[in-house]
């Protein structure tokens, strides 16, 4: 009897029925709906597997440092510029801190200008942080983190090299130590500017 | 040597798992058994093959074959042998194999036991699930690979991570592991994960039957639903078991006293078990009534899109959480797989959409069936404001370019009233008659449990007044509880008078007349317990933070907790722990001393947080031991206390919940039971007599 | 006990007591002896999300930064800022990410919005399907016209089942 019944809904049934006008409507509704997410997902994806941008044009941008001072970017052509992203609460950030600011001290009159940018901070703390590494390059708080947005970086600390074109000539992921920074400043000095 | 036989063993799975795809298919199509035959006994290799692997992991991870990147990844001296094969599903690589394996056995059962019952749906049944085997065990060959050895090549910075040696390499063989995350060596290791993930590689099953229902057309009739039934609540508890477990070890490890933070990663669990529980509902439509056909199909193909869906975001980065893996080359190969699982069942489900069509006519607006829709377009609305708010921040950053985040309180305002209704009509639908309910009936059925949760919530808010909210969840509680434990006092009271039997025979007999229906009860009674858990988590939870020297207390309600010393000890699993000693007082009484400890995991440099927990069945005091400051005259220590009202009760839920799902997957093999209400006189309908 | 974390827990204490004693002898006119303390730092920085953890709200985060960002409501408060004067600097130093509950206007309104719509659209739908089945005729499918059971074996189905109940 069981089985009589499932014989039941077998073979001999046009199951081809033509759809109507409103069924297929919402399924048009439907079909948009899950391509729009697909094209979300794969968006999001490639959000998620780009790294920081180390190539073209670096993005502009204006920096307040902690005594009100102002740097734009744009206004540094013809010369170097290195953009170290930093925060006081990072533990790698202290490692290349006293390198940074040695290597300021030795280029800073050879037409070479260091920013720091600090990512996410407390003033308090940065402020004894630049004090603790007696830190004298501009370094300026990253308010709403749009410079860190700009160049899409994935943590601190992060360093950005900015040829006298002002072009990105690659970064640096983590701590530098010496003479990772001396060399690629010294490539970027050595080319001419128009 | 073991390894490279799970390697083999592996890539023998992928092939047959393909072979098996292609065959069953073209089997189906062209009506050739011999090669569906084929295709089954291809499948039925795959889950030893993969087992053969799994074992080949496991062995490895104890004996600690640093050669292999996965063991150097999770494994450890430090580890107990415990830890070491929990590490299995402990990382990215292993824990895709282990997913593949688990999927690989519901397949292998399934074939076992229904080959000669489904002929016609089969061939696409292990189609549907053989290619869905073979993605997942793809992955792990090509792209997850457990199987890779450490190479390295002189003057590189780093090892290289391969399975086959790369030219000018030499094989690296570390001392020692990294070993498993600190926050995952936990007794609930073994709990949670395995739980959650058989939870959603179940779901593969009544999935691959309603595909298979869909190409074949028998999507007309319910046989795939009464086929997979079982599955379904199979799938089902064990994701509930997951989520709960994953609440519990939440509490206990991660420190912020709760046990639900609504991160993406909850939610992707969440979302496919609401609309598998929906599932659940609208197949006893389809059962009873002929209807909701469109439903059911629509359900099982987003519950099982949601659990792929859940494994794309937790493992591919694409939205941040706290529990995320380590971000992998998986998001391409997944979003393909996603999108063509999505756009494939779409298309059938609208070739098919007019098999679909109910069978029978709504006789009144008043009826269970109304109910029925009703809590189904519910469980959806909630999936959507969960789903909502899990991908908005995506959203938002794509079109303003601005990251946001999504936090409890949107889930906790949106979701809230809806669960409210939700749990409401849970309440009151055994009360509606099937077909048609008259509205005296109907207020007669209701006027007790109704009158009695009443005298219980004023009572109750007297108590609470200060949180006028919370009454009209405490009112809830009562009510659904009422109308609940009714519906058994009418059964048992009925039997009383007619059979003579006493209440306890009388009780058991009822349950074992009708094991769905008060197995359903009892999984009520479970999810309204859980719901008395979230209500004192949302209205009475208190916290307070404070710092003490010893001998100095902290006080929070009508608890207060003297700080007696620290003291520090190496631990297990290479730890150094401190730990502080407290002594709880009650109203002025002393109740317990308790030890709240900082575990510092000295080679992670990761330190975890144990809680000391007083736990009662009113309320948990959760101490944690946050800062602490040594010097030679005293010590000086920062807790944060939680008071946690009423959270012991989505633990005792969800022993409720299991208890019910067994009793309600129970099969009784003399018991015959109706599936369709018949009305009388209406003999053209199916009177499918089905055994249960 | 780790030395290093050891040296970091009990700096980040003592600079945070440092901060709260200064404080409290600048700004202690008008105040409730002892404000802010740890339970008003926290009713804040529940509210708030740790701007650099992966979705950790701010009360319960155990890093070095977010005692940095706590020490900061702290501070902030001591000097008389409001509740909203602490979250809306949160927002404009570190991001609007740093919200646990997104603000109900401009884009960020939809999140809110959509939810309701969706709620009401069912509900509409609902009604809609209610209705269709209303205005069924009996049993239309196919399948019973084709079917091949004699009404006496049906009979005799329907006799069983009576029977059972």
């Amino acid at each position: 009897m069981i089985d009589q019944n499932n014989s039941l809904t077998d073979d001999g049934i046009n199951l081809e029925v033509p759809k109507s006008r409103r069924t297929k409507g919402s399924v048009f509704i439907v079909l948009a709906v899950v391509l729009a997410l697909l094209g979300l997902f794969a968006w999001g994806l490639i959000q998620s597997g780009k790294g920081p941008v180390d190539s073209g044009d670096a993005p502009d941008f204006t920096l307040v440092d902690f005594n009100g001072s102002t740097i734009t970017l744009s206004e540094l052509r013809g010369q170097v510029v290195i953009i170290n992203f930093w925060a006081s609460w990072c533990p790698p950030c202290r490692e290349e801190a006293a390198y940074l600011e040695a290597t300021w001290r030795k280029y800073k009159d050879q037409g070479v200008i260091f920013i720091g940018v600090d990512y996410v901070d407390t003033e308090k703390a940065a402020l004894a942080y630049m004090d603790e590494f007696d830190l004298t390059y501009f370094n300026g708080p990253d308010i709403g983190t749009r410079i860190a947005q700009a160049y899409n970086i994935k943590g601190v600390p992060e360093t950005f090299y900015v040829d006298k074109l002002g072009k990105l000539r690659g970064m640096h992921i983590g701590p530098l130590s010496t003479p990772q920074l001396d060399e690629k400043i010294d490539e970027m000095l050595a080319e001419s500017y128009p | 040597m073991i390894a490279d036989i799970g390697l083999i063993a592996l890539t023998i799975a992928f092939l047959f798992s393909v072979y098996a795809t292609v065959a069953s298919a073209y089997g189906g199509w062209r009506n050739r058994s011999k090669w569906v035959e084929s295709a089954r006994n291809a499948s039925l290799l795959v889950f030893p093959l993969l087992t053969v692997s799994v074992l080949a992991i496991v062995y490895s991870l104890i004996t600690l074959d640093f050669s292999l990147a996965y063991v150097y990844d999770v494994s450890s001296q430090a580890m107990s042998p415990f830890l070491r094969v929990t590490a299995l599903w402990g990382g990215q690589d292993g824990s895709v194999l282990f997913w593949a394996w688990l999927m690989a056995g519901f397949v292998v059962i399934v074939l076992l036991r229904k080959w000669e019952r489904d002929r016609e749906l089969m061939p696409y049944v292990i189609a549907t699930s053989m290619l869905t085997t073979a993605f997942f065990v793809g992955l792990v060959l090509f792209i997850t690979n457990p199987f890779q050895h450490l190479w390295y090549q002189y003057g590189a910075p780093d090892a290289i991570k391969a399975v086959f040696q790369p030219a000018n390499t030499t094989l690296y063989i570390p001392q020692d592991g990294g070993g498993l995350n600190p926050l995952l060596r936990h007794f609930g290791m073994i709990g949670h994960p395995p739980t959650t993930y058989i939870g959603f590689t179940g779901f593969i099953i009544p999935f691959a039957y309603a595909i298979a229902a869909l190409i074949t057309g028998k999507s007309r009739g319910d046989e795939w639903i009464r086929t997979t039934r079982r599955w379904t609540l199979v799938a089902w508890i064990f994701l509930s078991i997951g989520l709960i477990l994953g609440g519990r070890w939440a509490y206990d490890v991660l420190g912020w006293g709760g046990f639900w933070g609504w991160d993406p990663i909850e939610n992707a669990m969440l979302m496919p078990w609401l609309t598998g529980t929906a599932f659940l509902h609208s197949v006893m439509m389809t059962e009873k009534r002929g209807m909701m056909k469109k439903w059911n199909m629509v359900l099982i193909i987003l519950t099982y899109s949601l659990s792929l869906f859940g494994t794309f975001i937790t493992r591919t980065g694409v939205i941040s959480s706290v529990h995320a893996f380590s971000k992998s080359a998986l998001g391409p190969a997944f979003f393909t797989f996603i999108g063509l699982t999505f756009i494939g069942s779409i298309y059938l489900l609208y070739w098919r959409w007019d098999t679909l069509e109910t069978e029978h006519s709504l006789e009144s607006f008043v009826s269970r069936e109304t109910v029925f829709v009703l809590q189904n377009m519910l469980f959806l609305a909630i999936t959507f404001a969960v789903f909502w708010g899990t991908v908005f921040p995506l959203i938002s950053e794509l079109v303003t370019g601005t990251k946001i985040t999504v936090g409890p309180p949107y889930f906790k305002s949106v979701t809230g009233p809806l669960f409210f209704v939700e749990l409401l009509l849970m309440g009151i639908a055994p009360l509606f008659a099937w077909r048609k309910q008259t509205v005296k009936n109907l207020g007669k059925a209701i006027w007790q449990p109704f009158a009695g949760s009443l005298v219980v919530s004023i009572g109750w808010g007297y108590l609470h007044r200060m949180h006028p909210m919370s009454i009209i969840g405490l009112w809830l509680v009562a009510f659904v509880v009422f109308c609940i434990l009714a519906e058994f006092w009418k059964g048992v009271k009925a039997r009383t008078s007619s059979k003579g039997e006493n209440p306890i025979q009388a009780l058991i007999h009822l349950i074992g007349r009708n094991h769905r229906r008060y197995g359903g009860y009892f999984i009520h009674l479970g999810v309204i317990l859980i719901a008395l858990g979230f209500i004192g988590d949302s209205y009475f939870k208190q916290e307070t933070q404070g710092t003490v020297t010893a001998g100095e207390r902290l006080v929070i309600g009508n608890y207060q907790m003297r700080f007696d010393g620290l003291r520090g000890y190496p631990g297990s699993d290479g730890r150094e722990i401190v730990e502080a000693n407290l002594t709880l007082f009650k109203d002025g009484k002393e109740v317990r001393s308790l030890q709240p400890r900082r575990d510092y995991f000295v080679v992670q440099e990761q330190p975890v947080t144990v809680p000391g927990v007083y736990s009662t069945a009113g309320k948990d005091v959760y101490i944690m031991l946050l800062d602490w400051e040594v010097s030679d005259i005293d010590q000086q220590a920062t807790f944060k206390i939680y008071i946690n009202s009423l959270i012991n009760w989505v633990w005792i839920g969800g022993f409720v919940m299991i208890f019910g799902t067994i009793i309600a997957a129970w099969s009784s093999p003399k018991q015959l039971e109706t599936t369709y209400v018949l009305k009388p006189g209406m003999s053209t309908s199916l009177p499918a007599v089905q055994e249960v | 006990m780790g030395h290093n974390l050891k040296r970091k827990l009990i700096l980040a204490l003592l600079v945070t007591l440092a901060s709260l004693y200064l404080a409290t002898l600048v700004y202690a006119q008008g105040t409730t002896p002892g404000y802010p303390t740890d339970n008003d730092v926290n009713q804040i920085a529940k509210k708030l999300y740790c701007p650099v953890c992966p979705n950790t709200p701010l009360d319960v985060c155990e890093t070095q930064a977010c005692k940095d960002w706590r020490g900061q409501i702290r501070d902030q408060l001591s000097e008389g800022w409001t509740e909203q004067q602490v979250i809306d600097y949160f927002v404009a130093q570190y991001g609007e990410r740093v919200l646990a509950e997104p603000q109900r206007k401009g884009f960020t309104s939809l999140v809110w919005l959509f939810p309701v719509i969706a709620a009401l659209l069912g509900l509409w739908i609902s009604y809609e399907i209610l209705k269709g089945w209303r205005a069924k005729k009996q049993v239309t499918i196919p399948i019973v016209e084709n079917s091949q059971i004699s009404p006496e074996v049906l009979a005799k189905i329907e006799e069983e089942i009576r029977k059972l109940n």
